[in-house]
């Protein structure tokens, strides 16, 4: 594993036009992945999470206003166009939460996972297609050939989102981008998809962005979580940290909000207000500031900066004096 | 598994008649007519009993008599064997109409709805101004630019249409533009072109083949009016719209027969292609859910 970063994603700031205004929907996002790590990227719904992953594979809407820079593997992203843009492309897979809606549905199987492999990479049809049928062995569909031939439609969900993982690493892609792989799976088939991912992820040395609602999934399979509130990242730690000693009141709010299955509670946890979005975040103070149980002057003043703590990164204005007392499980 | 196979492996042929049973009666009937006009435009002159364009003043306007099923027109020629004869260019002018507006349309279209921005901005606004010219006023412009004749009213009428078949299937491919599975393809690192061509105009395929039909009764029943105004086919060729305007006084005189008989031909053929084009439409759509 080298040091330099796959991908550096610095002060991204990602500004949307919704009903004729624009507004920020990513604020000053900065995030690196090295060479074969997995970083989670944690939030509730708008907090960014999947912005920020369409914004790294260029998905973004066309009139989106971004700033700041995306680097990958020291080219900038942001701005690459046709042929280099696809070349890029090519070595960022993405796997979706919906797998349904991310195939052509009057298209085989076959045709889905031979394609890029086919246009891109120019490997003729039966060689494609063999590697289709060795790749779906390794997400644990036997009978790949016969597969070949069926319809999205005849699936089931779980079978399609191990197809989605096959495409994905068929064209042998450096970094990966899960949006919610399993969120729309039932629980037993989110545990299997996840075996089977994190598993050929480590085999192939695969860099990941891992999104998901799940903070204990993320700092299951992640090396380091993120955790993302209103657009800006919160927090960035090692995922075994992250529950013990989380750096910023969020993230502690997070994991106690979590039912423990030690424990015997009768209400959860829950964080007092809502998520909010981006745009709603009172400008020139702390976003999280009207939830959180430790706000203080300091915290109305500024938006506060991202300081190192630790190993880790925090956007909290009192990190430094709320370190240790920010436990994640409530005493019982 | 077997069943699964056998209804993945649906032949084409099959298929095919599936379609056609769906279609039901009216379907059947609109078939029918469009092939008996298809074999006449192919062999019309061939099939025709007599020289259509062999004038015998003598029995001008004459009924039908002896083995004259549709009797004579105002120059004394046997009515059936002009229409025969006619077929083809009636047939064939609608048809290349709609190959050219279609296509241009798709393309127009697909291009738009991919590149959104300032290429839609400027697509739909350039259609927008084509809307405000009727296709027959554009005809007779063409006439007076590049004279008379069926390739001038060709052209005129596909610029026409050009606007109705490019607005349609714009929506339609911004629909499919903005799937999910279109911005996987995108991220796998396939070209635009590619995602167009393999996945966005399949998929839009049966909304273009309805409005083509549709365009195809538009474009008959416009190019007839052309050629009746005297700028589309020139007489003595023989043409249905052509028919209609030779024989018209026949209307006044009581020998109303030829330019009927050629009316009802434009009808017939109009409505079948409507009916036929809003069925196959209307299955495409019940495809879809």
């Amino acid at each position: 594993m080298s040091d330099l970063p796959l991908l550096e994603a610095a002060g991204l700031t990602v500004l949307l036009e919704v009903n004729g205004a624009r507004r920020a929907v990513l604020r000053d996002v900065s995030l690196t992945l090295r060479p074969g790590e997995a970083v989670g990227l944690v939030g509730e719904s708008g907090s960014g999470k999947s912005m920020t992953a369409r914004a790294i594979a260029r998905l973004l809407p066309s009139r989106a206003e971004v700033h700041g820079s995306i680097r990958f593997g020291g080219t900038d992203v942001g701005g690459l166009a046709g042929a280099d843009l696809r070349r890029y492309r090519s070595q960022v897979a993405m796997i979706f939460q919906d797998p349904r809606a991310h195939v052509n549905p009057v298209r085989r199987i076959g045709d889905f996972l031979t394609e890029a492999l086919r246009t891109n990479h120019a490997v003729p049809r039966a060689e494609a297609r063999r590697r289709a049928v060795d790749m779906l062995a390794r997400v644990g569909i036997e009978d790949g050939a016969r597969r070949l031939r069926q319809y999205p439609h005849q699936m089931s969900g779980g079978m399609l989102q191990r197809i989605m993982i096959a495409s994905a690493l068929l064209t042998g892609p450096r970094l990966l981008l899960a949006d919610e792989p399993t969120t729309a799976l039932d629980v037993t088939t989110q545990a299997e998809v996840m075996a089977i991912l994190d598993g050929l992820r480590r085999q192939s040395g695969l860099a990941m962005l891992f999104i998901t609602h799940d903070l204990e999934l993320a700092a299951a399979i992640c090396d380091r979580t993120a955790v993302m509130y209103a657009g800006q990242i919160a927090e960035i730690r090692a995922s075994s940290l992250l529950h013990g000693d989380p750096l910023h009141p969020y993230t502690a709010a997070l994991a106690a909000a979590r039912p423990d299955i030690t424990q015997t509670l009768h209400r959860l946890r829950a964080i007092p207000g809502r998520p909010l979005s981006a745009f709603e975040a009172p400008a020139g103070e702390c976003a999280f500031a009207p939830r959180c149980p430790h706000v203080a002057d300091v915290c109305r003043a500024a938006v506060p900066d991202l300081v190192q703590l630790d190993g880790g990164v925090s956007r909290c204005a009192r990190a430094h004096e709320l370190r240790g007392h920010l436990r994640a499980v409530p005493d019982a | 598994m077997s069943t699964v196979r056998a209804a993945g492996e649906t032949t084409a042929f099959r298929r095919a008649l599936a379609v056609l049973r769906a279609t039901g009666p009216a379907g059947i009937a609109s078939m029918v007519v469009i092939a008996a006009a298809t074999v006449a435009a192919g062999f019309g002159p061939l099939l025709a009993p007599y020289d259509p364009d062999l004038p015998n003043l003598s029995l001008s306007w004459a009924g039908p008599v002896g083995g004259h099923l549709l009797g004579y027109d105002f120059e004394g020629r046997d009515v059936l064997s002009r229409l025969l004869a006619g077929a083809q260019s009636s047939m064939l002018g609608p048809l290349a109409v709609v190959i050219l507006s279609v296509t241009a349309g798709t393309l127009l279209a697909v291009t738009a709805a991919w590149r959104r921005g300032l290429s839609d901005t400027v697509i739909s606004s350039g259609l927008n101004i084509l809307f405000a010219f009727p296709g027959i006023l554009l005809a007779i412009l063409a006439a007076a630019v590049f004279g008379a004749g069926l390739p001038a009213a060709t052209i005129a009428l596909s610029v026409a249409y050009l606007p109705y078949v490019t607005r349609l299937l714009r929506g339609a491919a911004l629909t499919e533009r903005n799937q999910p599975y279109v911005a996987a393809l995108e991220v796998q690192g396939a070209s635009a072109a590619a995602i167009c061509l393999r996945h966005v105009v399949p998929n839009i395929a049966p909304l273009i083949v309805a409005q083509a039909t549709i365009l195809f009764g538009y474009a008959m029943v416009d190019l007839a009016a052309v050629s009746y105004l005297g700028l589309g086919v020139q007489p003595p060729t023989a043409n249905w719209g052509v028919m209609i305007s030779e024989n018209q006084d026949g209307l006044l005189l009581g020998h109303a027969l030829p330019a009927v008989a050629a009316g009802l031909c434009i009808v017939a053929v109009v409505i079948a292609v409507n009916v036929l084009g809003e069925r196959l439409f209307e299955q495409a759509r019940a495809a879809r859910g």
